[in-house]
């Protein structure tokens, strides 16, 4: 026994198993069509593997009511057959259809099927693969860890920018201000980063502007204060603003992490956004689709 | 001036009390018929109040009314409480009972015989009495500074020797004295709203408890708290100024002098032994807590001088005040049951003979050679607190049984309930091999099988006044053999708390105890051919080790001459070389550690470290040889765990990976869980379905928190319960609430009173106080009525009084009571849950 399994290793993969015996079952039952019978949804064996879908479609369903009614089964051992039967709806119920496309409400429901199946193999595959990347990414530290390691830092970094030259504090203290992590769907999605810093800076005529300029990635801000260093001019500055530096490079490693966290989490969620509306939907169509079919026998 | 009386009850304690009201209403009854004029009796008391102990205690302390099932037998009123109710409740009854108590009447010798004592006061009264009860308790008087300028009644109210209530002083500079836990209490509350100075004798606070003394280190170091300390310092004089008080002090680097406001010296008590002994009472050995020889009537090795409360043995007040009581009733010539007499008839109920409580326990007690020198109030104590187990064949079994529903019955009727004995069939099992009881075992009568379920261990017969079952106590780990009762047995089940209190306090039950556990496991692991008593001479030789975390047992490429049994704790080998520490192996309770230096290399090859409190047996050579001279039998088998254990060891050398992911789970404490949930980073995909589940599961409270916790190498120890073998969060539970369930879960049951002790006391983080939840609402209430206001709930909880904010303990309990196991893992969705004991981690880290 492995310490841990993944949903497709379950049980040594028994649902798949499961799974590749429905197919092959549903592909000898499509193969006993004969010519007096042309492969149709219409068939004793068409309203069989319909049926079949029908039952495996309601059931798949239930995985949403199931996890919710905590302590009572293994979510996992659902989940693992979940995705595996879920899987073989797209040959059974290929079969059952015939493959006869149109431009009606039962390829509807046949497309939305397609689409919640589909949705699904993008979630197995966030699934497999962020988790893995987010532990790597967190580096043994959870995320309120590193927000309030951000929190740290950006103390320590206002402390130190305090002594030094008032354009430099002010940088350092807008670049806190102004760092932007996480956002709306998209930026989270993307890992945008709009941060941005003000610089005072003199300009042609020897007045003084500010000018808010983007810091993604903190980069701006690294730059200024790295460029500060050699132009320190009172005792102890120069290292000082080392000790900066070193802060606001620190920060940019963290608020890299946790955009990187932001993003994944975002992408083991969005796809049930998909994936359950459009569930829903096609449970209607399916509704239409059989009510239909049977008000047209 | 010279007052004589008939009883003089020195200490006015729930004891001392107790004896006054019960003597006071005989007086009084008397003085009612015409015989006597005035009180024959008197209280002193060396203090200004009553209860001097209980008036130590930090304001609004609830006091407990334990044991539930002892009824209480005094003329003076007690129930659970807080301090001051219990107090004032006193004074109120100290007035009703119209006892004649002294006040600031320290008594400094007692000379005499029964009929004329005579009591010398600090101030030169003498009071003479016929008998004296001596019911003075354990704290003794507090120990002062003893520096020039003390005594000075101008310091009188600034120098001080209890605190009352921290919340009083604002904005004062304090000086505190001492390291101990009271005064390190004190320090840290006083510092909240004033300036404290800790002055500790030594170099460090050795003698603090753990919480206690994180809590202060922590506070020293913070430069923001108003706390700091003064190591290796004595106090030299005290003077008092304009300012406050002038207070010089001795440091390692001279003479300083401390301006306060105020000084709390915390130095402990002086122990009232030589005080007792100066009056000619004997005590039963020379162990610093052992209580003086008392006979059944509490009469001690003087005549006419009687011992009664937690001097005498009894720390409990129900029980104390029910002495009181009862002692006066006999010097009085009434030779009436203790209170708990009656709880014993129920304990002995299903014996197969019949004879008076009083009479049993000295057969029990002579029957069992352990416990032959203990004394009798303490071993009455025991058997009270335990249970008695009667196991019976055939036709007798059926007829007791009958006796057993009507004695249970009649339990049940009585309002607090007394225990009621075991009734087993013959050849029944006792316990079972793998359960996590730890309850200790005696044999009175019959006897008892150990049935070990290696393919060569013979069942282990064992007789009258023999004990089982100190394995589990000892080493916390579930039972490793299965104990069926023969026919007729009679046992008796003393409970962990009570063996523990008793093994801490009894040098002769605890070097007992250490004897047969030592010799049991040399006759398991080496010789399971002999005999205990061919076994003695070489248990003898062998010593018992504690390390404390962290603290090698032996070092890489040491010679060695010893090996370790295991006794508690866990021990991790590693093997250091160029490329840095690695762990190899995890080794739990029961197993061996460096025999090879003994069977092969005596060079160590590993270094072997305690990961948790550790205590081993340690065998030496001469001894090892000596055993397996005398019994081969074992030889084979020893040996080929040694190579099996070789194996092992260099197949995870050559894993670095797996030997520091091992390392950093022992590292975290993991060698003292036995139910840990693991989480496999890369496949949890953060949904916390583990922690609604939980909240589902547990009314709406989660007890496990998945995000926080440590990771190391994409396994996440989540902070949940881990169920240690020693639960850390047992100690020190006031009401006896946290229990391990015969599977193994710890859980606390509804007798938490909220004190906390667990919350502080758990180094995993994994208990929290919570309000008691509310019924469940379901989905039609909800849109009828709406949530419930959560504000509401605050305000009742705070209604229900002493238990303040009316929060309670609560913890992962494994989800003993669901068929399907832990609620957490069964809704992960995705596998990465798992909950897991240290040596199946191992394994399964090493396999995968």
């Amino acid at each position: 026994m492995k310490l841990h399994q993944s949903i497709l290793e379950y049980r040594k993969g028994r649902y798949g198993w499961w799974a590749l015996l429905l197919i092959l079952g549903a592909i000898v039952l499509f193969g006993s069509h004969n010519d007096f019978q042309p492969p149709n949804g219409g068939t004793w064996q068409g309203y069989i593997l319909g049926s079949i879908g029908l039952a495996l479609i309601v059931w798949l369903t239930t995985l949403g009511i199931v996890k919710r009614r905590y302590g009572k089964s293994n979510v996992q051992a659902w989940t693992s057959a979940h995705v595996y039967l879920g899987a073989s709806l797209l040959i059974v119920v290929s079969l059952h259809s015939a493959l006869q496309i149109g431009l009606n409400v039962h390829s509807l429901a046949y497309v939305l099927m397609c689409v919640v199946i589909f949705s699904g193999f993008v979630g197995l595959y966030f699934y497999r693969r962020y988790p893995h990347l987010m532990a790597r990414n967190r580096r043994n530290l959870s995320q309120r860890q590193l927000f309030s390691e951000l929190n740290d830092l950006n103390q320590k970094g206002r402390a130190l920018a305090k002594r030094c030259h008032p354009n430099l504090a002010s940088a350092v203290d807008t670049a806190i201000d102004r760092t932007a992590i996480g956002g709306g769907l998209l930026d989270q999605l993307l890992g945008r980063d709009g941060s941005t810093v003000v610089l005072i800076e003199k300009d042609k005529k020897g007045g003084v502007q500010r000018r808010p300029v983007s810091n993604r990635d903190q980069q701006t801000i690294i730059g200024y204060v790295a460029k500060c260093i050699p132009r320190a001019r009172k005792q102890g500055e120069a290292a000082n603003i080392q000790s900066l530096l070193e802060v606001v490079c620190r920060r940019q490693t963290v608020t890299r992490q946790l955009r990187q966290d932001i993003k994944f989490n975002a992408c083991l969620k969005v796809w049930l956004w998909v994936h359950v509306p459009f569930t829903i939907a096609l449970l209607a169509a399916l509704t239409i689709h059989i009510l239909s079919v049977f008000y047209y026998w | 001036m010279t007052l004589h009386v008939h009883i003089a009850i020195i200490g006015s304690g729930p004891a001392g009390l107790s004896a006054a009201a019960r003597a006071a209403q005989r007086d009084r009854a008397r003085m009612e018929a015409g015989e006597i004029s005035e009180p024959t009796h008197i209280l002193l008391e060396s203090f200004s109040q009553p209860a001097k102990t209980i008036q130590r205690y930090q304001k609004g302390k609830f006091v407990m009314a334990e044991p539930g099932f002892l009824h209480l037998r005094s003329d003076c009123e007690f129930g659970a409480g807080s301090r001051e109710a219990i107090l004032e409740q006193w004074q109120e009854d100290i007035a009703r009972n119209g006892i004649k108590v002294r006040y600031q009447a320290e008594v400094q010798a007692i000379t005499g015989e029964r009929g004329n004592f005579s009591l010398a006061l600090a101030n030169g009264d003498v009071v003479t009495a016929e008998v004296v009860i001596l019911a003075i308790g354990l704290e003794g008087n507090p120990r002062k500074l003893n520096i020039a300028g003390e005594g000075d009644s101008a310091l009188a109210d600034r120098v001080q020797y209890t605190l009352d209530d921290p919340e009083e002083f604002n904005g004062e500079r304090i000086v505190v004295v001492g390291a101990g836990d009271s005064a390190l209490e004190n320090a840290l509350a006083l510092s909240k709203k004033n300036h404290v100075t800790v002055i500790n004798r030594r170099a460090e606070f050795s003698r603090a408890k753990e919480a206690n003394l994180n809590a202060i280190l922590q506070a020293i170091n913070d430069r923001r708290t108003t706390l700091d300390c003064l190591y290796e310092t004595n106090p030299a004089a005290l003077e008092a100024d304009d300012d406050g008080i002038n207070f010089a002090v001795e440091t390692p680097t001279g003479r300083k002098v401390l301006s306060c406001d105020r000084i709390i010296a915390r130095l402990g008590g002086f122990p009232p032994r030589k005080f007792i002994e100066s009056i000619g009472i004997e005590f039963s050995s020379e162990a610093i807590d052992a209580a003086p020889i008392l006979n059944g009537q509490y009469e001690s090795s003087v005549p006419g001088i009687y011992v009664v409360g937690s001097l005498a043995g009894y720390p409990l007040i129900k029980q104390a005040m029910n002495q009181g009581y009862d002692v006066v009733e006999y010097i009085h010539g009434n030779d009436i049951k203790p209170a708990d007499h009656e709880l014993l008839e129920f304990q002995f109920g299903l014996l197969p003979y019949r004879r008076p409580p009083d009479e049993l326990l000295h057969l029990f007690q002579q029957r069992i050679p352990m416990f032959s020198q203990l004394n009798v109030l303490v071993f009455r104590q025991l058997v009270i607190e335990s249970s008695i187990w009667v196991a019976l064949e055939g036709p007798s079994f059926e007829n007791t049984k009958k006796q057993a529903a009507e004695l249970a019955e009649a339990a049940a009727q009585r309002q607090p309930s007394p225990k009621t004995g075991k009734l087993i069939r013959a050849g029944e099992s006792i316990f079972q091999r793998g359960d996590y009881t730890n309850t200790f075992f005696m044999i009175v009568d019959g006897e008892v099988i150990l049935e070990r379920h290696e393919q060569s261990a013979k069942p282990v017969r064992l007789e009258r006044g023999q004990f089982f079952g100190e394995d589990s106590l000892v080493s916390g780990r579930p039972r490793e053999y299965t104990a069926v009762a023969g026919s007729d047995c009679v046992l008796v089940e003393t409970p962990r708390r009570t063996m523990i209190k008793l093994l801490n306090s009894n040098d002769q039950v605890r070097r007992g105890i250490d004897w047969i556990f030592t010799v049991r496991a040399l006759q398991k692991h080496f010789a399971p051919e002999l005999s205990p008593g061919e076994l003695r001479e070489i248990a003898q030789t062998t010593q018992l080790n504690t390390y404390q975390a962290g603290e090698p047992l032996f070092r890489q490429d040491q010679e060695g001459d010893c090996l370790h049994v295991i006794r508690r704790g866990a021990v991790t080998l590693q093997r250091s070389s160029e490329e840095g520490d690695l762990v190899v192996a995890q080794l739990q309770a029961d197993e061996l550690v460096g025999e090879m230096a003994l069977m092969g290399e005596p060079v160590r090859r590993h270094t072997a470290k305690a990961s948790v409190l550790t205590e081993t047996i340690v065998l030496h050579r001469d001894s090892f040889m000596k055993l397996v001279n005398l019994d081969s039998s074992s030889i084979s088998q020893l040996q080929a765990r040694a190579s099996k254990h070789a194996r092992t060891y260099t197949t995870m050398q050559a894993q670095a990976d797996k030997g520091s992911l091992i390392g950093f789970m022992m590292g975290e404490g993991m060698g003292e869980a036995t139910n840990a949930m693991v989480i496999d980073e890369s496949l949890c995909i953060g949904c916390d379905h583990c922690e609604k589940a939980c909240a589902d599961t547990h009314d709406g409270i989660s007890r496990l928190n998945r995000s926080e916790g440590p990771s190391f190498a994409q396994m996440h120890l989540a902070i949940s319960c881990r169920h240690c073998e020693h639960p850390h969060c047992m100690k020190d539970c006031p009401p006896d609430a946290i229990h391990r369930a015969e599977s193994g879960e710890v859980f606390i049951d509804d007798s938490c009173i909220g004190c906390g002790n667990c919350v502080t006391h758990c180094p995993y983080d994994a208990i929290q106080l919570a309000h008691t939840p509310q019924p469940r609402q379901s989905l039609f209430s909800w849109l009828l009525k709406g949530a419930p206001d959560k504000l509401s709930i605050g305000r009742e909880d705070a209604d229900q009084g002493a238990s303040g904010a009316g929060k309670k303990a609560v913890k992962c309990d494994a989800c003993m009571n669901f068929a399907n196991g832990p609620a957490c893992v069964n809704a992960c969705p995705t596998g990465a849950a798992a909950r897991l004991a240290p040596e199946h981690l191992v394994k399964l880290v090493a396999k995968q």
